[in-house]
């Protein structure tokens, strides 16, 4: 059985089931309450959700029993008494080392957590980072959405903010540094700053072969194979209808396989000629194939967001799951071949996570 | 309010509206990040209320003043 844990504008769904036989509905949380990320810990089976109150602001809160009592979680603040507040929360990540965790917000900001999620810190160096002042936000603000660590290595992270790129630290967040070569912003002038406006949409890595790392830009999908220093461009003349789209999904067995959802750029923003078709390479981004058979495919313009699409399992288990924000949810269990329906009628979906 | 021990009235000090929230945040310390953000200032969509007339972080209070904490109609 898989647990998809679902964040809506309207609250936190668990789902369960299986993709052959269908999925029940055995929790919600927060009712009313936007739910921009939520997680299961896989180490100590707690779940995670980033819930930003249109009222009371961005919090973090977690459980054992998603159906039960939820606790909150401290220290999710910027500097007290200063300029800025925190806007959103994005994204919650289990870290390599037992008990951290990391999660991202907007204005750009990453947080840990060394005690399982019940306290949590700012990280200062990418706060006080000195070209902050020129940080541009997207269209949801300035999100820090992905958060990729690098297996076995706790002190090499990789985060990506939206638009201010790819970031790296190999010393636990001590230090960053930028890695955007190869990034054709096409939304900007040539001779504008390069590294200035980058709208990185999601961000992951081939945990088998941690240097391959793959991009769903805002117009362009990219593959880099040295860490994420440097980016080629595997969207153009590869088969992919469009090369827009926020989310992507890694088969953790197969650096050269991964998930795209391609939408209309840039200004619709839906599947491309109302037809749901997830993309998937399996060469590494050389070419891209649509696996579609069993999603909705006449008059279906629906919007995926970024943290929308996630997997479990992974090679010939490979299980795929995303939801769209006219609330239905998809299921597949052979790696996007046929898709089933999870969900319908949920509220807009934020976030998908499987497990 | 759950994290001011479920108790929709208080008894709190404090000369401002700011300082009788501060106040609040002291005895209930769940409230700290809910009606005031890090920055001291009331969140965007909570609506502070001085014997009735709206008010803001700085406005006085005086003993016996009610303030009243209400969420804003906004939404969708």
């Amino acid at each position: 059985m898989t647990e998809v844990v679902v964040g809506t504008k309207k609250g936190l769904f668990v789902l369960e089931g299986d993709p052959a036989s269908g999925f029940e509905v055995t929790a919600r949380a927060f009712a009313g309450e936007p739910v921009e990320c939520a997680v299961r810990d896989p180490r100590s089976g707690r779940i995670f959700a980033g819930m930003t109150s249109p009222f009371y602001g961005p919090k973090i809160f977690y459980t054992d029993d998603p159906a039960g009592e939820w606790e909150q979680s401290s220290g999710l603040a910027l500097p007290a008494g200063g300029e800025n507040a925190l806007k959103r929360m994005w994204v919650i990540v289990p870290g390599v080392e037992e008990a951290t965790l990391y999660a991202g917000g907007d204005p750009g900001v990453l947080f840990t957590s060394r005690d399982g999620g019940a306290t949590w810190e700012l990280n200062q160096a990418l706060w006080e980072h000195p070209t902050r002042d020129r940080w541009q936000p997207g269209g949801g603000g300035l999100c820090l959405h992905s958060i990729v660590p690098w297996p076995g290595e706790p002190d090499r992270l990789t985060i990506a903010i939206s638009a201010a790129g790819v970031w790296h630290t190999e010393d636990g967040g001590a230090s960053w540094e930028r890695g955007n070569d190869g990034l054709v912003p096409r939304y900007v002038p040539e001779e504008a700053d390069e590294e200035i406006g980058l709208c990185v949409h999601r961000l992951d890595r081939a945990p088998k072969q941690p240097a391959r790392m793959f991009m769903q830009f805002h117009g362009g999908v990219y593959r880099s194979d040295d860490a994420g220093r440097s980016w080629s461009d595997v969207g153009t003349d590869t088969g992919l209808p469009s090369d827009f789209g926020f989310p992507l999904v890694v088969d953790p067995a197969d650096p050269d396989s991964a998930y795209v959802i391609p939408l209309n750029a840039d200004m619709d923003r839906v599947t491309p000629e109302g037809r749901v078709r997830v993309y998937e390479t399996r060469d590494a981004g050389a070419s891209w194939a649509p696996r579609g058979d069993g999603l909705p495919d006449e008059h279906a313009y629906l919007t995926i967001l970024r943290r929308a699409f996630d997997r479990s399992g992974e090679g010939d288990g490979l299980e795929l799951y995303f939801g769209a924000t006219s609330g239905e949810v998809f299921a597949s269990d052979d790696a996007g071949a046929t898709w089933s329906t999870a969900a319908l009628r949920l509220p807009p979906v934020y976030s998908v996570t499987a497990s | 309010m759950k994290q001011a021990g479920g108790k929709a009235e208080h008894a709190l000090g404090g000369a401002t509206v700011a300082e009788v929230l501060r106040a609040l945040a002291a005895e209930h310390p769940a409230v700290e990040g809910w009606i005031l953000d890090e920055r001291g200032r009331l969140r965007e969509h909570v609506n502070v209320f001085v014997n009735g007339e709206q008010a803001e972080e700085e406005t006085a209070v005086a003993e016996r003043d009610r303030v009243e904490v209400i969420p804003a109609i906004s939404g969708g």
